[in-house]
């Protein structure tokens, strides 16, 4: 089956890209490209990056101002921002929001339990990235965004995320505790009761003490989030949100990419694309070499040639595999360059190989992906 | 040095690294070398990954149960001996966390710790209790002596700085209860050198060595513990012969070669010398700015590391860390 559209047509096309993967593939990188590529269609795009390296956050300027959009000056007809994900100051933004009074805000941030939250609740981060996504994309300012995931594990998290923090907030044990007196009896059961009695035994008292003040603190915001949380979760299972596949051909990330891809499908949604990042060139198709003499120096560069080209070759069975799990989704494959993408041009390169007409030949000697 | 004092320099080995570096697959090169010393081995999987197992020839992920990888019947590499065992299992904070509660006296209410999703509020109230629950059940391992060395494939994406800092984090918490005493038990197994050591492995390109050099320093100052020899992970020795371009080599072996054949060797030439110039100008800032031996494994062939791979990235390490002086 082949694509019925081009990787270069997914980011001007949908409103919302979201580049999932592994970690340490250069999903950053890649993420910053398609929203490169947006810009360069004309198109109002913000990147989300969540953990840029730092020579590429210089790059795109984010890390002064973390949080809020930057402007990447570049020349291109649309517009290019990037932004840089603060997990606990969209949280508070969060709690600003449907907070029912400054006291109630002031409570809960100076409350242990919320200051550990962004950091200990698995899939904190990742909710609020889509959190951030889900606040840009109804600004009305970008016609694209492009969001950069933490490297989940789990696929489940990035998709769970929402649904996790709102069970979170609504634990019926806790919230057993805060209500009055006669239902407090009735509705805290003599096993809830064993259960804290455990948790105060192993973990100290202060912990029960810390999770009661909390829940108290919340009290009254559980509709907000609940809704809020619902309406990311719309978006996030939205058929124009494209969810874009990154991995490198190495196997242990591409067995990490299959389970993304069967987790996204298991959930009813197919990726929309596929990118292999940091692949072996080819050298270009030379036939069968003459023999070179036992010891000589073109026998040492012929093997090597057929070294570079076994190898991808057995890069790109590794990936087959992959490649047919998402079709008909187009894929893209980004050859292995020189070093790390620190600036805007360096990113511009990443965009030609990925979108534009220049096929993954021979690198150029600067630039390359991180 | 040889392999087996290597090893048993500390009954503990974490193996510890970014995402995508190899990190797995070279905690279990480390066990198959130790074993292949005769030393017998435990590896301790954190994430449910199938790799571990599929190196040694098995197939998905590793249970909480002891499961053998490799057993002792072979004959060492050097044909003076037979091999260690290499047994595996995949530590959850969950199922450490019942089987602590067990030990505890308080089985019956576990469960229902689980389920109810309480655990979730008492892990954010105190972070890092998954960790320590994970490596408590390492330490009780340590102390029961289960095996010669036991290898642990820490937590990838980032968060080994955090998985082996959290304990001492929960003791500055100061709270109360056996949950404090388990975190005191784990800072005391990781900053003994002669109990536990942390590998961190890289590979030899610009974004890995920084995150590797940071790593190492934050894991001695934060978490106190003893560093061993950074493992740089697909390195790629380039043949001296790539030397010559293709239009000389062609002449002096009197081959005639068409231009587009010339070209393709010219260029898979500069290739792999411009590679091989990055990882080694990666590497020499490695050694400059983190001041630890190294040990090199080459970029493998396979699709797959199963155990043949296993086999040759073992050898590789073994050759290092003979090379290495006893003082290192």
């Amino acid at each position: 089956m082949s694509p019925d559209y081009a990787l270069g047509e997914l980011v001007p096309g949908r409103p919302v890209v979201v580049c999932c993967g592994p970690g340490g593939v250069g999903k950053t990188t890649i993420s910053a490209t398609f929203a490169l590529q947006a810009a360069r269609a004309g198109r109002r795009a913000c990147v989300i990056t969540v953990d840029p390296a730092r020579r590429l956050a210089d790059a795109l300027g984010v890390e002064s101002l973390p949080n809020t959009p930057t402007e990447v000056p570049g020349d291109w007809p649309g517009r290019l921002d990037a932004l840089m994900l603060d997990t606990k100051g969209t949280f508070d933004d969060l709690v600003r929001q449907y907070a029912k009074s400054p006291e109630q805000v002031e409570s809960i941030r100076n409350n242990r339990i919320y200051q550990n939250l962004a950091g200990a609740l698995s899939g904190t981060q990742e909710y609020m990235a889509m959190e951030k996504l889900y606040e840009l994309t109804g600004s009305g300012t970008y016609d694209t965004v492009v969001v950069d995931t933490p490297p989940t594990r789990n696929a489940l998290d990035l998709l769970d995320a929402p649904r996790r923090l709102t069970n979170f907030l609504e634990n019926r044990f806790f919230r057993a505790l805060l209500l009055p007196t006669r239902a407090y009896l009735k509705a805290v059961s003599v096993a809830t009761r064993a259960l804290l009695r455990t948790i105060s035994k192993v973990a100290g008292t202060e912990i029960v003490d810390d999770a009661v003040t909390f829940f108290q603190a919340f009290q009254g915001m559980e509709e907000g989030f609940r809704s809020r949380a619902a309406a990311v979760r719309a978006l996030l299972a939205d058929p124009s949100t494209a969810y874009v596949l990154v991995t490198s051909p190495r196997p242990d990330s591409v067995e990490e990419a299959e389970f993304f891809a069967d987790k996204l499908v298991g959930r009813g949604i197919s990726p929309a694309g596929l990118v292999v990042n940091r692949v072996h060139p080819r050298f270009g198709t030379v036939g069968e070499l003459p023999p070179a003499p036992e010891g000589s120096e073109l026998g040492a560069l012929e093997d090597n040639l057929r070294q570079l080209d076994g190898m991808a070759a057995r890069e790109e069975a590794t990936f087959a595999q992959l490649v047919a799990r998402v079709a008909p989704a187009p894929v893209g494959r980004v050859p292995l360059l020189g070093s790390d993408v620190h600036d805007v041009e360096g990113l511009g390169l990443v965009a030609d190989q990925l979108f534009g007409e220049a096929p993954a030949g021979p690198p150029p000697a600067q630039g390359g992906v991180g | 040095m040889d392999v087996a004092t290597f090893c048993t320099e500390s009954r503990v080995l974490v193996v510890a690294g970014k995402g995508g570096v190899g990190k797995t697959t070279i905690a279990a090169a480390l066990a198959r070398m130790a074993a292949d010393a005769g030393l017998s081995v435990l590896v301790v999987e954190l994430e449910g990954r199938a790799g571990l197992s599929t190196a040694f020839g098995g197939a998905g992920p590793l249970a909480y149960e002891d499961t053998v990888l490799l057993s002792g019947a072979g004959v060492s590499p050097d044909g003076r001996g037979h091999t260690g065992t290499v047994r595996g299992r995949w530590l959850t904070p969950d199922d450490a966390l019942l089987e602590y509660l067990a030990d505890h006296g308080l089985e019956r209410v576990s469960k229902r710790l689980l389920s109810s999703g309480l655990l979730d509020v008492v892990s954010t109230a105190i972070p890092g209790i998954r960790d320590v629950l994970v490596l408590g059940k390492v330490k009780q391992l340590e102390r029961e002596r289960v095996a010669d060395l036991i290898v642990v494939d820490a937590p990838a994406t980032g968060h080994a700085v955090t998985f082996l800092t959290s304990a001492s984090g929960l003791l500055d918490a100061a709270r109360g209860g056996p949950v404090r005493a388990q975190a005191a038990d784990v800072v005391e197994l990781l900053t003994d050198p002669s109990r536990c050591r942390v590998l961190l492995v890289t590979l030899p390109e610009e974004m890995p060595v920084s995150e590797t050099v940071e790593a190492a320093y934050v894991l001695e100052d934060r978490a106190g513990v003893k560093l061993g020899p950074v493992v740089v992970n697909a390195y790629d020795a380039v043949p001296a012969a790539l030397g010559t371009s293709a239009e000389k080599a062609a002449a002096a072996a009197g081959v005639i070669l068409d231009a587009g054949q010339l070209a393709a060797l010219e260029e898979a030439r500069t290739f792999r010398l411009h590679r091989h110039d990055l990882a080694a100008e990666q590497i020499g800032r490695l050694a400059r700015e983190l001041p630890l031996p190294q040990l090199f494994t080459p970029p493998l062939a396979g699709e797959t590391v199963g155990p043949p791979e296993l086999a040759e990235l073992a050898a590789a390490l073994a050759e290092g860390v003979n090379e290495l002086t006893s003082a290192a």
